[in-house]
Formats: C-alpha cells, sequence, structure tokens
C-alpha cells in the first residue's frame, strides 16, 4: 500500500495519492475536534475560541483558571486558596493521611464543589451499576452460550435490546415505572401516607437503569469468549471431583476473564456517559459530570466545560494505551507476536 | 437365551424389545431426555436474573409507556359522573341537562378535594379545543351557587357553554382508553363521534418530523458510509503495525465521551470558532460574513456523522480483514481492470461490513437526542427531542408516548431487519 510497484502507471499513482488525502482528511475529521478542546481549555478569557493572544503564544492568555474552576465552583468559601498553591493544597489534603483535623477547605470542596459531587456521583453509580451489569450478564452469557438453552435467540434478542431502543423511549418508560410507589402499603391497602418506595430521583433507580444499559456488552463480549472456550476443561475439572462452583472460579472464569473484564469496561463507560437517563431519573443531587456538562453546555457556557472535556480525553487516552498494551500481552502470553 | 445374559449384565442393558436400558433399568431415551431436561433447566437458571431483571427494569418500562400511549384517566377519574353522562350522549344532539347537571356536580366535589383538580381537567380539554382551561376555572368558581336548571346557568357564566365544540372535546378527554394521542402523532385528530380527520395545517408537525429523522438518520448513515469505506480500506491493507497507529484515530474518538464531542464540535462550528477563524484568516469569507453552522442542521448532521464515524468503520474493517486478497489478485490475472476489479470482485464481499454498520449507525441515529438538543439549533431538533420536550416541559405525557411507540416500532423493525441481515451473535464491538 504504502510502497507503490514500478509497473504503475502515472493514472495509478496519481489515484493513490488522491486516496490517501482522503484518508489523511478523514482522519483530521475525526481527530481535530478532540485535540483541539485541549489548548483551549487553557484560555485566559471566558471563550469558547482562540484570542489573538493565544494565536502569538502570549504566556498571559494561558491560564489554568479553568482547571482551578473545576476544583472551586459551588464551594461555600473557595477563597482559602488561591493562585497556583491551590494545586498543591487540594492534592496535600486530599491524599495526605497526615494531616490532623481535616481543613475545612478540603471538606468544603469534597462536599460542595459542583464537579467534584459529580465526579463523586458518576464513579459512584458506574462501580455499582457495572457491579450489577456484569454479574448478571456473565452468568446469562454462560447460560446463553449453552446449547441446550431454550428460545435462545428470542432471549438473546430482548438482552441485547437495551443497546438498540432509542435512550429516550427507554429513558421515558423508566420515568414511568420508577415513580410508582412500590410500598406494599399502598399498593394493596391503598394507605395514602405510606411511606414512599419511589426509585424515581434515588441513586438506585440510576444504578438500575445504567446497569440495564450495560448488561447487552457484558452479554456480546462474554459471549465472543465463550466461542473459543473449549467445554473439555470444565468436565477435566468435573471428572477430577470439583464441584461446580469450583470449576467456575478455578477453570472458567480465568479463562474468560478478558473477556469479562472488557465487557465490564464497555458498561462502565456506558454508565459513566449516560446523561439521557439520568436527565430523567436523577435528582439535583445526583447529577453526574455528563449531566453536569449538559446544563453547562445549555445554561452558562463557559472553558470550565472544555478543561473537564481535556481531562475526560487524558482518560480516554490512558485507557485506550491500557487496553492495547493488555492487548499485546496477551497476545505475547499466547505466543503470538505483538502486532 | 440372550435376554438372560443381557440383564444380567450391568454395562449394556436392553428389553426384550430392544431398546437400550441405563444401569437402574430405565430406557435409555428416557434417561437422556431427562438429563437433557436437567442442563435446560441448568442454563435456563443461569439466564433467569438477568432476564428477570431486565423484564422488571427495562421491559415492563416500555410497555408501561405503550399503555400509557393509549390511556388517558385524567378527566374520568376526576369527573366520574359526567363521564358516565357523556358516554351516553350522541356527540351531535344538543347538550342535556343531565350532562349539565353531572359536570357541575362533579366540579364542586374536585375542588372540594382538592382546588387544582379542576384545572387538570380543563388543561386536558383544553388539548382538544383551546380555551377550555380559562372556561373550567372561571365555571368552578361559579359552580358552588349554581342551581337548577344547569344548563342555562351554564350558559349564563359563560357563553362558550352554548358551543357543541366544548362538550365534543370533554367527550373525547372523557375516555380512558383513546387513540387519541397516536391519532395526534400522525397528525390525525380524534373527533367526538369516533372518526379521525387531519389536524390543521399549521399543527401538523409529527409525521413531517419523522420523515425529517429518518431522512436526517439516512444522511447520517450515507456521510459515515462514504467517510468510512477509504478508511477501512487503508486500515484493512496497511501492515499491521501501522494500522494498528492509525486505528488510534479512530478508537480514540470512539472512547471519547459524547459530551465531550459535542463540546468540541461546538469549539469548531460556531461563530466565532476554530472552522470560521480558520476560513477567516484564509480568506473564504470575510469577518462580517462567517457561515452559521452550528445551531442549526448542519451542526447536528456533522455532529452525528462524527460521533457513529466509528460505528461504520470497525464493522467495514473487520469485513475487509476476511476478504482474501487472492481473489482481487485472480480477477486482475484474468483480465479486470483495476476498477472492475474492485467493482465486481472486492466491493461485492464488503457488503455485509457495510450493511451491519450502516444499519447500526441508522438504528443508533434515529434515537439520537443528546447531540440535536445541544447543538441541534430550531430546526436540528428529531423526534427524540420531541419526546424529551413533551414529557418534561408540556407534560403531555400521552403524546409522548405515543410517539415513543410510533419510534420504538421503527426500530424494532430496523432491530429485526439487523438480526436477519447480520445476526445479533455477530455483533462486535471495538
Amino acid at each position: 500500500m504504502s510502497s507503490l510497484p514500478p509497473y504503475t502507471t502515472t493514472g495509478q499513482r496519481i489515484w493513490h495519492y488522491v486516496f490517501l488525502t482522503i484518508c489523511a482528511l478523514i482522519f483530521i475529521f475525526l481527530i481535530t475536534p478532540i485535540l483541539v478542546i485541549a489548548p483551549l481549555s487553557f484560555n485566559a478569557e471566558p471563550y469558547f475560541s482562540f484570542t489573538d493572544g493565544m494565536l502569538a503564544f502570549d504566556g498571559d492568555a494561558y491560564s489554568m483558571r479553568w482547571y482551578r474552576d473545576i476544583l472551586t465552583n459551588g464551594m461555600a468559601d473557595p477563597t482559602q486558596a488561591s493562585g497556583w498553591g491551590i494545586f498543591f493544597d487540594w492534592f496535600w489534603k486530599a491524599l495526605s493521611p497526615f494531616h490532623t483535623a481535616p481543613p475545612s477547605f478540603y471538606t468544603d470542596a469534597w462536599e460542595n464543589a459542583q464537579w467534584i459531587r459529580a465526579m463523586r456521583n458518576s464513579f459512584f453509580i458506574g462501580f455499582f451499576s457495572t457491579l450489577i451489569a456484569v454479574t448478571l450478564g456473565t452468568l446469562a452469557a454462560i447460560g446463553l452460550s449453552r446449547s441446550e438453552m431454550p428460545a435462545r435467540g428470542a432471549i438473546m434478542s430482548l438482552l441485547i435490546s437495551p443497546l438498540i431502543v432509542p435512550l429516550v423511549v427507554t429513558a421515558a418508560g423508566m420515568f414511568y415505572f420508577y415513580s410508582i410507589n412500590f410500598n406494599p402499603d399502598s399498593w394493596f391497602n391503598g394507605n395514602p401516607d405510606a411511606s414512599s418506595w419511589i426509585l424515581a430521583q434515588t441513586y438506585a433507580g440510576v444504578i438500575l437503569a445504567h446497569a440495564a444499559l450495560g448488561t447487552p456488552f457484558v452479554i456480546i463480549t462474554v459471549t465472543a469468549t465463550l466461542v473459543g472456550f473449549d467445554k473439555s476443561l470444565v468436565r477435566a475439572g468435573a471428572s477430577m471431583g470439583a464441584g461446580p462452583a469450583r470449576t467456575f472460579w478455578k477453570i472458567q472464569m480465568p479463562l474468560i476473564l478478558p473477556g469479562v473484564v472488557s465487557g465490564g469496561l464497555f458498561a462502565f463507560i456506558t454508565s459513566f456517559d449516560e446523561v439521557v437517563a439520568v436527565l430523567f431519573l436523577a435528582g439535583p443531587e445526583h447529577r453526574t459530570i455528563p449531566r453536569q456538562m449538559y446544563s453547562g453546555i445549555r445554561e452558562q457556557i463557559s472553558p470550565t466545560i472544555l478543561a473537564v472535556a481535556t481531562i475526560l480525553v487524558v482518560l480516554s487516552i490512558i485507557l485506550l494505551t491500557t487496553l492495547e498494551l493488555l492487548r499485546r500481552r496477551s497476545e505475547r502470553l499466547r505466543g503470538m507476536s505483538p502486532s | 437365551m440372550a435376554d438372560v445374559t443381557l440383564q444380567t449384565g450391568t454395562a449394556h442393558n436392553s428389553t426384550a424389545s430392544g431398546a437400550l436400558l441405563a444401569a437402574d433399568g430405565t430406557p435409555l431415551k428416557k434417561k437422556l431426555r431427562q438429563a437433557l431436561a436437567v442442563s435446560r433447566r441448568r442454563a435456563f437458571l443461569l439466564v433467569a436474573p438477568l432476564l428477570l431483571f431486565i423484564l422488571a427494569s427495562f421491559a415492563i418500562p416500555i410497555l408501561l409507556l405503550l399503555v400509557q400511549g393509549v390511556k388517558d384517566d385524567t378527566f374520568s377519574s376526576i369527573m366520574p359522573e359526567t363521564t358516565v353522562v357523556l358516554s351516553e350522549w350522541d356527540a351531535n344532539s344538543e347538550p342535556t341537562e343531565d350532562m349539565a347537571a353531572a359536570l357541575v356536580a362533579d366540579l364542586i366535589s374536585a375542588r372540594a378535594i382538592d382546588r387544582s383538580l379542576p384545572t387538570k381537567v380543563g388543561t386536558r380539554v383544553n388539548r382538544e379545543v383551546s380555551g377550555a382551561i380559562s372556561l373550567f376555572k372561571k365555571t368552578t368558581r361559579k359552580a358552588a351557587k349554581m342551581e337548577a336548571p344547569f344548563l342555562a346557568e351554564l350558559h349564563k357564566t359563560d357563553k362558550k357553554w352554548k358551543d357543541i365544540n366544548y362538550w365534543r372535546a370533554m367527550k373525547i378527554a372523557s375516555k380512558t382508553i383513546t387513540p387519541a394521542y397516536y391519532a395526534a402523532a400522525v397528525d390525525k385528530k380524534y373527533l367526538a363521534d369516533g372518526s379521525f380527520t387531519d389536524q390543521p395545517e399549521d399543527r401538523q408537525i409529527y409525521v413531517s418530523l419523522f420523515l425529517k429523522t429518518i431522512l436526517v438518520s439516512g444522511g447520517v448513515m450515507l456521510a459515515c458510509i462514504l467517510l468510512g469505506f477509504p478508511v477501512a480500506y487503508l486500515l484493512a491493507h496497511l501492515p499491521s503495525r501501522k494500522a494498528n497507529l492509525l486505528m488510534i484515530f479512530v478508537l480514540l474518538p470512539f472512547w471519547t465521551s459524547l459530551l465531550v464531542r459535542t463540546t468540541a464540535w461546538i469549539a469548531m462550528l460556531q461563530s466565532a470558532g476554530v472552522l470560521n477563524d480558520l476560513f477567516v484568516w484564509v480568506g473564504i469569507t470575510s469577518d462580517d460574513q462567517r457561515f452559521s453552522m452550528i445551531y442549526n442542521m448542519t451542526g447536528t448532521i456533522i455532529a452525528m456523522t462524527h460521533i457513529l464515524l466509528p460505528f461504520m468503520i470497525l464493522p467495514i474493517y473487520s469485513v475487509m480483514k476476511a476478504i482474501p486478497p487472492s481473489h482481487v489478485r485472480a480477477a486482475k490475472s484474468l483480465g479486470a481492470t483495476n476498477w472492475t476489479a474492485f467493482w465486481r470482485v472486492y466491493f461485492p464481499a464488503t457488503i455485509p461490513g457495510i450493511g451491519a454498520g450502516g444499519l447500526l449507525v441508522f438504528i443508533l441515529a434515529i434515537g439520537y437526542y443528546i447531540t440535536p438538543a445541544l447543538v441541534g439549533g430550531q430546526d436540528g431538533q428529531l423526534i427524540s427531542n420531541f419526546i424529551a420536550y413533551h414529557m418534561q416541559k408540556s407534560l403531555n405525557w400521552s403524546l409522548a408516548a405515543a410517539l415513543g411507540g410510533i419510534l420504538l416500532v421503527l426500530v424494532l423493525i430496523l432491530y429485526w431487519l439487523y438480526d436477519k441481515i447480520v445476526g445479533i451473535d455477530n455483533m462486535k464491538l471495538g
């Protein structure tokens, strides 16, 4: 592809370079928007565009103020630390196990800063929804890949459908359903004063919704790994006296672990990136990072969002690198040359 | 003789008829059936927890949504007597005294329970005919002092009550199970006599909105095919080390948050954005005539194409990787030109990838909500945005449910197609 054989005609050469240019333009289309936000997030002015100073590489036109804003926005008293010191201050107070009597600045940031709250919510919801999705999804994938499974096709279609059904439809349906009071006292006795067992506007509601949205990924990835799984290994284990639980944890699980992990990763990312269900089901105190970005874009557009976006891009680069390294490692372990 | 020896043996038992027996004397066929039933049950038990979970947290909510689209008990629950009387009325004759009396009685009792209830009824009737909210407020205020004959009193309170259309609107609203919302979702109006008619011209928005959504999804799908095919081809034919490096350009956007990418496109496309700055600098346009590329349909299509492009590239790429290069070489050795070899041999082999990616992109695009909501402005809104609008702003949940039901049916048809053509077992990620 890269080097042309000597017998190519001029027309073919021209076409070859035209083709490469087209591809280069498409790659630019794919990657530029993601890269362009990083320099913009260091803007000293509250704009979404490059200022003249930034284009002239004037140091004063760049600043860290939007990153500082992530840490302090919403705090009761953000003035306790200022300037560059805030970073060291914050990290020191956040990470040091030695500081006695937690400084109120740290507690304030942890409790009140909007983005930090959103981050805590995102990780909390993401963790538990992934846990549910991976547990139920892995079990189901093992069942589904057994040849004896009855009504396999229909059940598989149903279990994959959260991936396909438009999020607005899913979220609207869950909104109705989760607004029902499930307290049996109110259902059967019609007691209007029964305490409310309502899932809407709770963490549990969002977690259940995200778990449902994440399971298809776990099923797809785990079923894919199970295709290459040699069932005689389980039988061999069982023939030597291991019970079903033991064969599962000692033989099957380690072998399908890559599928489980990548399914879990997909489930977590899905939850971490999901806005619509949060918009419909969560209250103001359950705002996640994407929810916070959504209202940021709609209401008070400020480069803080660009700073958050840059951090998220860095996170996804780290994630991508880790995945690539893991892939190479597993290929090396299987005796294949890393490609 | 043979029977005796076989039945004393333990390994191979069989009855006189020749059927094999298991060690405990039951026929082997039956034993096998039992064993299969056990393993079937085991497999099902493994799936059961997730199946229950998905049914409870996903399938039942969606069924409820579909029910909500045909059910509206606002009127019938607050105005029980009126509902009964209205159901006997033929919607053409003059309103009777019975109807008026029931109306007044219901309004008085509803107001006694909660002062906001009559307004709720008014809002519901207002969806059928405008002016009903104020009419109900006014009538409720005076209802307590009214005396028989109630019809005359109503006419005295507001001359709108002489207009039979308000009574017809109440008859429509009084139906608990009603096709009115599904009719409204396809720009039809449900009339009191049970027939349908077109909505007035200026209120016919949903059919064209569905068409627009389908058109935009189709456009995004086409754009993704046009942009995705060359990239997939390049990646599939480069040496794998280089291909893996370039794959980052595809995978990084794939793994980056949707909100981040939408934000990035706002920074790129807005009038003071990167692209417009570039255009002004190059001289394509002048500073006071910057292109408006965002907060309209253009912005929605560009951002959606960018977000969905990886879903197109990855399936085409994996199909192209599996095409043996010898096929094209064989075609060329038989005298095909480069173009013929590509178009007649290579391209047909990539169709499964294009089909899989295209359907996936189309399915995802047709239900898109966040990107149009953020960068779509006025004319870039799609059907999902209207569903969300009716859920959250206008609070017309039943219309939202009806629109959602139609969208769901569209998507399920596409899903069924996907399953037939690609097979959900072949769905791959990353």
